[in-house]
């Protein structure tokens, strides 16, 4: 069972408080109604499923119930970064990663 | 009386303290603090199991839980029943009743046995080879035949009736075995005020000090100081000691899972007592002080019954005061086994001689040797052993070459080294590296926070131990935060030798090109030469040879056995051993009941139950409850002499005649509360809301992205910046999660909140031309009249003189309807004054199955019950409910994906049996030629189906490709024995204009 | 090859099994092979295989970053069944079936393929309905199916816990008496030998870095740890890590992996005769040749290549065993693992062509790709030989997330193992 820190509690609770929410960072298209077919299977179906740095959402569904992003190295299970919805996306230097190392 | 081989003076035992106890159905007396294995071996009984493959007699090889032969059935009564235990761990109490496994009719006699002389045929991975001619053989003779063979001990055939427990732990510190360098590194950590959990699988603390003789720490002789250590722990507020506790698990982000032996040991168990504790431990830091496990010699018979390993052997003598053999050959690789000869030979116990490998053993053994008068044969062997039932003779030579000599013995023992137990450190993904000089595996890169010390950590010699252990105990306790001042520690250790030595393979005559049976694995009977078999039959992986041969996956999961394997592999592959590689270590650490891991979650614990606030009610009423998701749902109220049929279509009747009432309480609600709820239901709905007027109710379909019915319900407008959201029974979490990502990561810029409130409501359904009449009387002060509170229509009101309500006009029956919710705690007040008064209108409550089959009969539709996950709000023909003014909603690009609009979707149809009497079953598949063969073209299946007694006939609903546009055709549904004609019609089967809602 | 048998073990036997050759070489690779197929688990080294047998294309290699059979082919609790709703489903899962039916003798390896019968269990009226819609498609799609009463269910199955008064009472089940299981090694070593008997190259413990590309964007072959090995055709059947080795050929694939646990108890004196499955409850369990209580858990919610999982999953597991079977309290678990089980949208795999001319993917069998193995196989190799689907695989392309094409067997059922 993971430990997760979630951003809004300012405190690490047990991974059955949290629901994990698929990968972060896909933001719905606003002219949604008009993308093609294949754009839409990108942004619905299609996912990066990284081995190694990978950014994702949970919700703190038993908590405050709110929805944070976080980095999480998914070879190690090892949280890098937790941070709330709407920041953005922090590079790989920003995680202390070089590139290359998020494998 | 405790046994011809427990020796006068020698253990810790209290010879007083006696304890009777049965193996195999014959008594004999132990001492308090015995295990099994000890008491009989105290009686001069080594064999007490039989191997799986060959059911070769086995003896106890170890004197702890590594013990891969000596596995018995214990058993307090038919429920407690349990096997596979290590006889080396049970403890034995007056009126323990054991008995042996794997054997028929007895274990001295076992004509499983006769596997043994199969030996040559049954060689490693034999079954993929053959059983395959004729092929029905496999599955009528061979299969059989193989799967009545498997198995060791015989599973409880009765439910359980002892119970478990659980704790969730967090400390600063947790220390995992609690020998010297555990209970030293606890101190250490103690100290500084850190939180200490320490936990050791044995009875009491001192690990490795159990067999030691000659040790002292502090003074003391090295057992002694281990108990006065643990007293000191345990009197601190801030040390939990855990004794027989294994630490079976290392998980992710330093949780450690525990498991707790609570009564195993007890004569008398109180009642209240679990039998096993689960506890999951959260450490900020972990040391482990896991030990080290001794290697047995890998030599031609050596797995009969009085083999056994050195320290186990010194365990047996020094900790229970019993002598493994009256002549005990003693073979080695290690100077450990000196120290057990040693101690046997002052103890009174011939020691015919020390057989070791090496020429060149270390100087102090060798010297002590001498002077008490035992013969060394340096560079020899043992070649082989005699004896059925128990070892009888060791034929000892340079190699089998050369001349050898008979020793008449009746006990051996042995030991090639030590194997550090790496497995937690391994199960937290730590990096294992290869002490090359030493033959061994260690920890290196830690992968979490923890430290290993001591024997584990390939630490020899006591002092060092001590040191390291020392240290750890502070630097873990510091790093862990932990700032009491505290001093310096250290202890003086005495040891008698330091030891050097050890190898791993197989020996002499039992190597390359040998047919020896030198067992590697006992419990599976794998040989050295059957992984030599592996390696020649192209296995070049440790993970195919381990699983072509079987070699570590016993109920020791390779604890004895690893290393030897990997070694004889390397040599075969010629390579050396960390290029071969080291199977990966899993959890659990030893086996670990079911019923610890479970614990509470038995019975009425295995998942929550939820009830509405009237199931008592209902269940006085003589409701039967079915069960939906977590909630247990009235499905229908029978009445005296009635089966369910009876009673549905009496409570159906009744809803269509008079009027019925339904807890609806189960239904999700969610309030949807600001400025722009309206434009938030707008886009997680296809309907359009802002022209909903509040004070007006409207069925709402919500897609998933991909345009695919997600849930539906009914949604009230209570103000401009209020609405009361119902959702389906079982979507009620998904629906929120659903509405609460959209709402704070697509569409943060709008001003609502959501709140779960389905708990907070009890909501009761009135249904039938009486719902009017028999809900006046109760409602305070609102105009119910159609005018008043017309179809669709939703009001705060007060009711049973004035408790708070939400009074909705709607119905999921057809019928003149109303739902009326009121504070949870108000549910039973309000079902007991309806129901009196649907009583008297001559009405009845109903359950879910009535509920069903009136929805059925209006075409209304149960999402996940005529939907899948692949129905569209067109294919449901439910298309009016898509706004085609809006430019977007949740699922508004899904819906015009290539294969949603294409022709040829299944759709909503409704279907008629061409005999009324006929009812179809759900699920039922639909064909358009039902002479075909198979496999037949399935053109759309039946989603509901019921009796309407109402109608007099059946009634079905079903989706079928392009049903929209074959009203009228016949269609049909092959079943086992007949096939039925069906005619698809509307959906609608009762009220089609709707005159009996608009009342 | 040398043929196994019950004489070539007793002549072995007579010669202390000095003769038994090696199943399978360990070659350096070619410079360029006729098809790589990269992932040596079942259903690659059975891709390998039946292009040798089926379409004589036998200059082919099997690339495989670990030891052959080290995946989920080694990893999973070996259910075998065919009773899957859609009709594209039972194509495929049929096909394997009737693969099934005969693979030790096709190999001459006894896969111990085993027709114990794989019993699903029914606890609301939703199952009930959803189980009978399973039946009567599979009455008509030709595959066996039937459903039994509780009573019935526990004549089956003796120690099945059949109590009204349970958490979830049994209210009957779904059984393929045909379903059952195999022993999942052999399965991966009989392809191996057998495919290297046919000239196949197995090559271990080389893992692919890239995918070379030509002029017009087609494969050229693979960078690997041993270097580049050229092919006009690549077969990916990666698993959990295929999202990995098709983004180096640039494409994003709508796969998620998780970890999936399973454990095996003590091993047991015969007490369970069958394979029970509980999709509501979440148990799979049966009992292997050894004895051992065979019991599948769930996947961890979140994405992960750990290969371990949180111990609460096997907790959970271990809840609906005992539940079910409420004397198996005392039983022992053994020892657990964790695979990486690759999951689709709909739950259903992808056996396709890709937009990169020569590259052919095989992936998505989520937690219950075993049973497929040689149906996959056989399909897969069709699919790369011919440059076209078979038709048990045409359904399950890559491009029907696209087009909303599902096969949607999530819809029917809550996990589909």
């Amino acid at each position: 069972m993971l430990l997760i820190h979630c951003p809004y509690c300012q405190e690490e609770r047990p991974e059955t408080e949290f629901r994990h929410g698929g990968e972060a960072h896909i933001a719905r298209p606003t002219n949604i109604a008009d993308i093609s077919d294949e754009e839409f299977e990108a942004y619905f179906f299609i996912r990066s499923n990284e081995k190694g740095v990978t950014f994702e959402r949970w919700r703190h569904a038993h908590g405050c119930g709110r929805f944070f992003n976080a980095a999480r190295h998914t070879v190690t299970d090892k949280f890098i970064k937790v941070y709330k919805a709407g920041e953005p996306k922090p590079t790989l230097a920003e995680l202390g990663l070089e590139s290359g190392e998020s494998q | 009386m405790s046994g011809a081989y427990r020796i006068a003076g020698k253990g810790r035992l209290t010879p007083a303290r006696q304890a009777r106890f049965s193996f195999d159905g014959k008594f004999y007396t132990g001492l308090e603090g015995d295990t099994v294995a000890s008491a009989l071996l105290a009686h001069g009984v080594h064999l007490m199991g039989r191997s799986f493959k060959y059911h070769r007699p086995r003896g106890p090889i170890s004197a702890g839980s590594e013990e891969p032969n000596a596995l018995i059935n214990v058993a307090r009564d038919a429920t407690r029943e349990q096997p596979n235990v290590r006889a080396t761990v049970q403890e034995i109490f007056e009126g323990l009743k054991t008995n042996s496994q794997n054997r028929w009719p007895s274990l001295e006699y076992d004509i499983g046995a006769v596997n043994n002389l199969g030996a040559p045929f049954f060689s490693a991975g034999f079954y993929y080879k053959t059983f395959m001619w004729p092929k029905a053989a496999w599955k009528h003779v061979y299969e059989p035949f193989i799967r009545a063979a498997a198995g060791l001990g015989v599973a409880p055939k009765e439910a359980d009736t002892d119970h478990y427990a659980n704790r969730y732990a967090h400390c600063d510190v947790l220390i995992v075995g609690a020998g010297i360098a555990g209970l030293s590194a606890a101190l250490a950590a103690a100290q500084t005020g850190a939180s200490v959990i320490i936990c050791d699988e044995q009875p009491e603390v001192g690990g490795a000090l159990h067999y030691e003789a000659g040790t002292t720490v502090d003074g003391m002789p090295g057992f002694e100081w281990a108990q006065k250590t643990a007293q000191k722990l345990a009197a601190m507020d801030n040390v939990r000691l855990l004794t027989r506790t294994t630490a079976f698990g290392y998980y992710a982000q330093n949780f450690i899972s525990l498991t707790e032996r609570i009564t195993d040991h007890q004569a008398m168990v109180e009642k209240s007592a679990p039998r096993e504790r689960l506890w999951q431990v959260r450490a900020k830091r972990v040391i482990l002080a896991t030990g080290a496990i001794e290697r047995h010699m890998v030599f031609d018979g050596n797995d009969r019954p009085g083999i056994l390993l050195a320290s186990a052997a010194r365990t047996y003598l020094n900790h229970y005061g019993v002598a493994v053999g009256k002549k005990v050959g003693v073979y080695t690789a290690h100077d450990s086994a000196y120290e057990a000869a040693f101690d046997l030979k002052r103890a009174g116990v011939e020691i015919p001689a020390i057989v070791d490998t090496r020429e060149k053993p270390g100087d102090a053994v060798m010297a002590e040797a001498a002077a008490l008068g035992i013969k060394v044969l340096t560079g020899h062997a043992v070649i082989k052993t005699s004896g059925r039932l128990r070892v009888t003779s060791m034929t000892v030579g340079r190699s089998t070459k050369g001349t050898t000599t008979k020793y008449e013995i009746d006990a051996l023992i042995m030991s090639a080294g030590w194997t550090p137990s790496v497995h937690l450190f391994s199960q937290s993904r730590g990096k294992l590296t290869w002490d090359a000089d030493n033959a061994r595996f260690v920890p290196g890169t830690h992968a979490q926070d923890c430290l290993a010390v001591g024997a584990c950590n390939g630490t020899d010699g006591l002092a060092n131990t001590v040191e390291e252990a020392l240290g750890a105990g502070e630097l873990m306790a510091r790093a862990a935060g932990a700032a009491a001042d505290a001093e310096k520690l250290s202890l003086n250790t005495e040891t008698a030798f330091e030891w050097t030595g050890g190898m791993v393979g197989a020996s002499e005559g039992a190597g390359p090109d040998t047919v020896a049976k030198a067992f590697i694995d006992f419990q599976n009977d794998v040989c050295a030469k059957d992984i030599r078999l592996a390696v020649r039959e192209g296995m070049r992986s440790i993970e195919h040879i381990k699983r072509f041969t079987t070699n570590g996956m016993a109920s020791d999961q390779g604890k004895l056995s690893n290393m030897h394997g990997l070694a004889i592999a390397a040599e075969a592959l010629g390579k050396d051993i960390p290029e071969v590689g080291l199977t990966t270590f899993r959890a659990p650490y030893t086996p670990v009941t079911f019923g610890t891991i479970i614990n509470h979650a038995r019975g009425s614990l295995f998942d929550p139950t939820r009830k509405t606030p009237m199931h008592d009610q209902e269940a006085a009423l003589g409701a039967v409850f079915e069960d939906v998701g977590q909630w247990k749902r009235a499905w229908f109220f029978p009445r005296a002499g009635e089966d369910m049929h009876a009673a549905v279509n009496r409570e159906c009747k009744t809803v269509r005649e008079t009027v019925g009432m339904f807890d609806a309480s189960t239904l999700g609600k969610i309030e949807v509360v600001g400025p722009d709820a309206a434009k938030f239901l707008d886009l997680m709905y296809t309907n359009a809301w802002d022209s909903l007027k509040p004070g007006r109710a409207k069925y709402g379909i919500m897609l998933r992205e991909d345009g695919f019915i997600y849930d539906d319900g009914v949604v009230g407008r209570l103000a401009e910046d209020r609405f009361h959201v119902t959702t389906t029974t079982g979507g009620a979490p998904r629906v929120l999660q659903h509405m609460e990502d959209y709402l704070q990561t697509e569409f943060p810029h709008l001003k609502v909140w959501l709140t779960s409130t389905s708990e907070q409501w009890a909501t009761v359904a009135i249904q039938g031309p009486k719902a009017r009449e028999v809900i006046a009387p109760i409602v305070d002060d609102q105009d119910i009249s159609n005018e008043g509170l017309p179809f669709m229509s939703v009001v705060e009101c007060k009711v049973l003189g004035g408790v708070p309500a939400r009074l909705f006009r709607m119905t999921f029956a057809g019928e003149l309807g109303y739902e009326i919710n009121v504070p949870a705690d108000f549910g039973p007040a309000l079902w007991d004054a309806l129901y009196e008064r649907v009583e008297a209108a001559g009405g009845c409550a109903y359950g879910t199955e009535t509920m069903h089959v009136l929805r059925a009969e209006k075409g209304y539709i149960i999402v996940g019950q005529d939907t899948d996950g692949t129905v569209t709000p067109y294919d449901a023909g439910l298309g009016w409910t898509v706004s085609k003014k809006k430019t977007d909603f949740v699922g508004i690009r899904g819906l015009k994906r290539p294969d949603l609009v294409a022709e040829g979707r299944k759709q909503l149809v409704g279907l008629k049996t061409r005999n009324p009497k006929v009812v179809l079953e759900e699920g039922a598949q639909i064909v358009a030629d039902p002479n075909q063969a198979k496999p037949m073209t399935m053109i759309g299946h039946v989603t509901s189906s019921y009796w309407s007694e109402h109608l007099g006939s059946s009634i079905a609903l079903a989706v079928v490709v392009d049903g929209h546009k074959r009203k009228g055709e016949t269609l049909y549904i092959p079943m086992e024995k007949e096939t039925i004609a069906v005619e698809v019609t509307d959906t609608v089967f009762v009220d089609k204009e709707g005159s009996r809602i608009n009342v | 090859m040398r043929k196994f048998s019950a004489f070539a073990i007793a002549r072995e036997a007579m010669r202390q099994h000095k003769g038994w050759e090696a199943q399978w070489t360990s070659p350096e690779p070619r410079k360029d092979y006729d098809v790589i197929i990269i992932g040596a688990g079942g259903h690659g080294l059975g891709t390998a295989y039946y292009l040798a047998k089926e379409h004589g294309i036998t200059n082919v290699a099997v690339i495989e970053k670990g030891w052959l059979g080290g995946g989920n082919t080694g990893r999973n609790t070996t259910i075998i069944r065919s009773n899957y709703l859609y009709d594209e489903s039972a194509g495929i899962y049929g096909h394997a079936h009737r693969l099934w039916d005969g693979l030790s003798q096709d190999l001459n390896y006894n896969v111990m393929y085993s027709e114990r019968g794989v019993l699903m269990l029914a606890h609301n009226v939703h199952d009930v309905q959803s189980f009978k819609r399973h039946i009567h498609a599979n009455r008509l799609n030709g595959i066996p199916n039937e459903w039994l009463t509780p009573e019935q269910a526990k004549e089956f199955c003796p120690p099945l816990n059949i109590s009204k008064t349970s958490r979830y009472p049994i209210m009957g089940g779904a059984l393929q008496r045909t379903g059952g299981t195999a022993r999942h090694d052999a399965v991966a070593w009989g392809y191996a030998r057998a495919a290297n008997d046919r000239g196949v190259h197995i090559i271990q413990n080389c893992e692919v870095t890239g995918i070379t590309r030509g002029p017009n964007g087609e494969v050229t072959g693979v960078e690997t740890t041993k270097g580049h090995i050229g092919t006009k055709k690549i077969g990916v059947v990666a698993a959990g890590n295929t999202s990995v080795v098709m983004e180096m050929a640039g494409i994003r694939m709508p796969l998620t992996s998780y970890p999936l646990q399973a454990l095996v108890s003590e091993p047991l004196k015969p007490v369970f005769p069958c394979v029970v499955m509980s999709n509501t409850v979440h148990a799979y369990i049966s009992q292997s040749d050894k004895g051992e209580l065979v019991i599948g858990a769930g996947t961890d919610q979140y994405p992960s290549y750990s290969q371990t999982g949180g111990l609460h999953i096997i907790n959970h597991t271990l809840d609906a065993i005992c539940e079910l079977f409420p004397m198996f309290t005392r039983v022992k678990m053994m020892r657990s693992w964790g695979g990486i089980v690759d999951v689709t949208p709909d739950r259903s795999p992808i056996l396709s062509k890709t937009p990169v001319p020569g590259l052919f993917v095989n992936c998505g069998w989520g937690t219950g790709g075993f049973k497929a193995t040689p149906g996959s196989a056989h399909a897969f190799a069709h699919t790369i030989a011919r440059d076209e689907p078979h038709k048990a695989n045409a359904p399950f392309t890559l491009d029907r997330f696209r087009t909303g094409r599902l096969i949607d067997e999530a819809a029917a059922a809550a996990v589909a193992h």
